[in-house]
């Protein structure tokens, strides 16, 4: 009985430490990247993850402490993991109606950002049309 | 073991939040604030957690609950006003 109280206990840890070590390379990522459409990934993919790794931990602990299966935190979990996604479509669709500017070594040219000069996208033509034949 | 791991966890989430500040305050435009205003509500959930397992029960979680709801509800409200200029049209 002692052994799984240990064993528990070390996955709690193991479980509390990725977490926020999750949690804190997304805040990293949010407070360090360039442009907005880089920041983006952080927050809305590792710093979810992390607050998983922690809800999974605080499952484990309740589970434990009332020595029964206690899956209210899963609650918590299940609604991040749904709506991360979302506002996060929603903001990446805020910021391309803002036209944001970013960082030129990006690849690609979303619709929504070539409205505004027609003058370069004119200039690029050709040479798109070069490469055909 | 756990003792140690919840301090340094709860150490961690507070330079996380305090790095999601930072963002808010230097932030040069408006969807630059409003992720990191989402990033630090996903946070204090974490945190909120953290502190239930610290007192060893359970009335915070509602209330985490609750920070999960409003702070989605609020993050879509804020950019659809963005995206429409309106929020209820």
């Amino acid at each position: 009985m002692i052994a799984l109280y240990t064993l528990m206990e070390g996955i709690i840890a193991f479980f509390l430490i990725a977490g926020s070590i999750f949690a804190l390379i997304g805040s990293l990522g949010l407070a360090r990247m360039k442009d907005f459409y880089m920041r983006l990934h952080g927050p809305s993919k590792i710093s979810t993850l992390g607050v998983g790794c922690i809800l999974l931990a605080s499952i484990a602990y309740f589970s434990l402490l009332e020595s029964g299966p206690s899956l209210q935190e899963l609650l918590i979990t299940i609604f991040l993991f749904i709506t991360a996604p979302v506002s996060a479509h929603l903001l990446s669709k805020s910021a391309l109606h803002q036209k944001l500017e970013r960082d030129p070594r990006t690849r690609g040219n979303p619709e929504e950002l070539q409205e505004d000069d027609d003058e370069h996208t004119l200039e690029e033509s050709p040479q798109g049309s070069s490469k055909l034949p | 073991m756990l003792d140690f791991a919840l301090k340094v966890s709860v150490v961690l989430f507070a330079i996380a939040v305090v790095l999601n500040l930072y963002r808010v305050a230097v932030g040069p435009s408006l969807p630059d604030r409003i992720l990191a205003l989402d990033t630090m509500y996903v946070n204090s959930i974490a945190l909120i957690v953290l502190f239930g397992i610290w007192l060893g029960h359970r009335t915070y979680f509602e209330a985490a609950l609750l920070i999960a709801m409003l702070g989605f509800v609020s993050t879509v409200a804020v950019c659809k006003y963005l995206l429409r200029g309106d929020i209820i049209e």
